[in-house]
């Protein structure tokens, strides 16, 4: 299915460095996401919320729950894993 | 003028009969002749009136072969569009089996869709089954080939209880109409299970993940979005407002995201992101008010070009460096930059942010949520929808183009594969700017606005604090690495457990087998009896029976057939 290995190239060590090669520039994104989080947060009492539910108007309640829910999606995911991961042919043998 | 030759033909037709003519024709034409049928398909269903037509009496039954209203166009224009992108992302493939089975599979979708009544919907049902499954076994490997007959096996089981549900219901109330279905009626549960298993419901979900990252790197594309979307329309049709439908369809946005974070085929997690997605669209059927299944609709329309679109990234990935698992990938934005903007697109569409396509259509059904009251589903949507960013939207294009560097140097896409992904994503960006088209083609009026400043703002919370979790535990090292291996899922109730006992059993099981299969055979006699004396001959329905019969026993024959086949 693969396509033609010739075409498959392997990193040249003369190949240019790219923006990204460099860690002081991802860590410019992770200042900016921590930024850009902190300003979603602050701003958060003057949106004014219509819902229903008394938790939408908690501080930061959108903000909170999406990060509290990730990690709890990744730890229980880890979790998981020691129960039902096995090896990649188990179904094959 | 098309429209007027063409007349009330079932818009499916039009692929099915001009998928046959593929074979016959060489290869420019034959490439140019693929494109077409498409786009003559469309122009015809934009010419199509509303109401019934193509009426059609098979042996006393009054078939309806096009129905044509707002549910069933919405469907039908998407399905469409998903078929012209699909042909021009594999126009590349030579042979002519992919492409026939591709067309023959969404002309029968299409012509489900279309399906005024039970009869019909059940034949095109079976012909999606039946085409679709091609593309699977098209890999032409040992794995591919168990894992479409495992798929094949389901979806004709599906179809079986269609077929069943459909013969109760006619012979309770006389007709064969495809309206408003009843759960409580043993027609209208049978009717139930059997889209509950197209759609993927909890348990009944695993050939999904199964099968189709065993596709070629181009019948996943057409895969992914024809089967399961026929699903949602004909619950939307059948069983909008069915409460059980809002609990069941919480699940399927929750639970798949957990193998989604570990799962190391990258294909694969976006067949479990696919049923996450499935459960924004049984919820907003199962709430069932006209915000809520419109937002359905309007879903199912987005997630089919965000979706394919993210499988013909992946597909591209597959293609040009044969693998596309997590833990061998890395750095190809290097030298694919084109198809890692487009899957960032996908990513961004599917993820719902702000000016994509995905949170013009999810708001809706989020909406309905809060304006229903429904305080937990509104919780378990909303921890699904920073879910599927963490693992669609981050994960995919992360660990395909960036993470650590492969060192693997692939050459960008063709240029047909950029073409069909560059089309799709303009439609993802131009749909979230510009949510109007779509939102007048819902099937039932609604005004709602996506762009308030409450909506953006929370939803920007949602996912820019998901994104940072995903930051921080990548940072200190607490996120899963990509890990090769096989996830046990309930696929495994059949596939491993089935086969402990057949090791322990041994011979023993060919006997056992044999009686069981006999005393079933038995039973089966027995119920083809009772209903031969309700039915038959001497029976009320007499003139109908011989065609039901025999359907039921081609079916169930098949069907039985290839379970022996299989075990």
């Amino acid at each position: 299915m693969a396509d033609d290995p010739k075409t498959n190239e392997h990193a040249n060590p003369d190949e240019p460095k790219r923006w990204l090669d460099d860690k002081r520039n991802v860590n410019k994104i992770v200042y900016g996401l921590y930024a850009l989080s902190a300003l979603l947060l602050v701003i958060d009492p003057f949106i004014h919320k219509h819902g229903p539910f008394e938790i939408e108007h908690w501080w930061g309640f959108y903000g909170i729950y999406g990060f509290v829910g990730c990690v709890f999606l990744v730890l229980a995911a880890k979790e998981l894993r020691k129960l039902v991961m096995r090896s990649e042919d188990y179904y094959d043998r | 003028m098309i429209a007027e030759i063409l007349g009330d033909v079932s818009p499916g037709l039009i692929l099915i009969l001009g998928a046959l003519a593929v074979p016959f024709l060489p290869g420019k034409l034959r490439t140019a002749w693929m494109l077409a049928l498409p786009v003559l398909a469309f122009i015809q269903v934009l010419g199509l009136d509303h109401g019934l037509h193509g009426a059609l009496s098979v042996f006393d039954l009054e078939l309806t072969t096009l129905r044509v209203d707002r549910l069933s166009l919405i469907f039908g224009y998407i399905f469409l569009i998903a078929t012209f992108l699909g042909v021009l992302y594999g126009i590349h493939v030579g042979g002519w089996m992919e492409h026939t089975a591709g067309l023959i599979y969404a002309g029968s979708a299409l012509g489900a869709v279309f399906a005024g009544d039970l009869m019909t919907l059940f034949l095109f049902w079976e012909g999606t089954a039946i085409a679709s499954v091609f593309l699977i076994w098209a890999s032409r490997t040992e794995r591919a080939l168990a894992a479409g007959t495992r798929y094949l096996v389901v979806q004709v089981g599906s179809g079986v209880l269609l077929l069943a549900g459909t013969i109760i219901h006619y012979g309770q109330t006389g007709s064969i109409a495809f309206d408003s279905l009843e759960l409580e009626s043993t027609a209208g549960l049978l009717i139930f299970i059997a889209f509950g298993i197209k759609c993927a419901f909890p348990f009944l979900h695993n050939w999904l993940q199964d099968a189709y990252p065993e596709a070629t790197v181009t019948g996943t594309v057409m895969l992914s979005a024809f089967t399961t979307k026929l699903a949602v329309y004909s619950l939307a049709r059948g069983f909008a407002g069915t409460e059980i439908l809002v609990p069941i369809g919480a699940a399927m946005t929750a639970f798949p995201i957990f193998y989604a974070v570990i799962e190391n085929d990258l294909r694969r997690v976006l067949a479990y992101s696919l049923n996450n997605q499935l459960g924004f669209m049984v919820v907003g059927i199962g709430i069932g008010t006209d915000l809520a299944v419109s937002g359905a609709a309007a879903h199912a329309f987005c997630h089919i070009l965000y979706k394919a679109l993210l499988f013909m990234s992946m597909g591209a990935v597959l293609f040009r460096t044969g693998t596309v698992k997590g833990s061998e990938l890395g750095g190809l934005y290097k030298t694919m930059p084109w198809t890692t903007g487009f899957c960032i697109v996908g990513a961004a569409s599917i993820s719902a942010f702000p000016l994509f396509s995905g949170f013009v259509s999810k708001s809706l059904i989020l909406s309905a949520a809060l304006k229903g009251e429904y305080y937990w589903t509104w919780l378990v949507l909303l921890f699904a929808s920073a879910g599927v960013f963490h693992h669609s939207g981050i994960k995919i294009p992360f660990f395909a183009f960036f993470a650590h560097d492969s060192g693997r140097r692939p050459r960008e896409a063709p240029l047909n594969m950029l073409l069909a992904m560059g089309i799709a994503a303009a439609l993802c960006i131009g749909i979230g700017v510009f949510p109007g088209p779509l939102y007048a083609i819902l099937p039932y009026d609604v005004t709602y606005h996506a762009y308030t400043l409450e909506h953006v703002v929370t939803q920007l919370q949602l996912l820019v604090l998901s994104a940072l979790a995903f930051t921080v535990l990548m940072r200190t090292g607490i996120y899963p690495p990509e890990l090769r291996s096989t996830n046990l899922d309930s696929d495994w109730l059949w596939r491993g457990l089935g086969r402990i006992l057949a090791a322990h059993f041994d011979d023993r099981t060919t006997q056992a087998w044999a009686r069981v299969a006999a005393r079933y055979w038995h039973a089966l006699e027995r119920f083809i009896a009772t209903l031969y004396r309700h039915h038959g001959p001497e029976g009320i329905l007499a003139r109908n029976w011989p065609t039901g019969s025999m359907a039921i026993w081609t079916t169930i024959l098949l069907a039985a057939y290839m379970i022996l086949a299989y075990v």
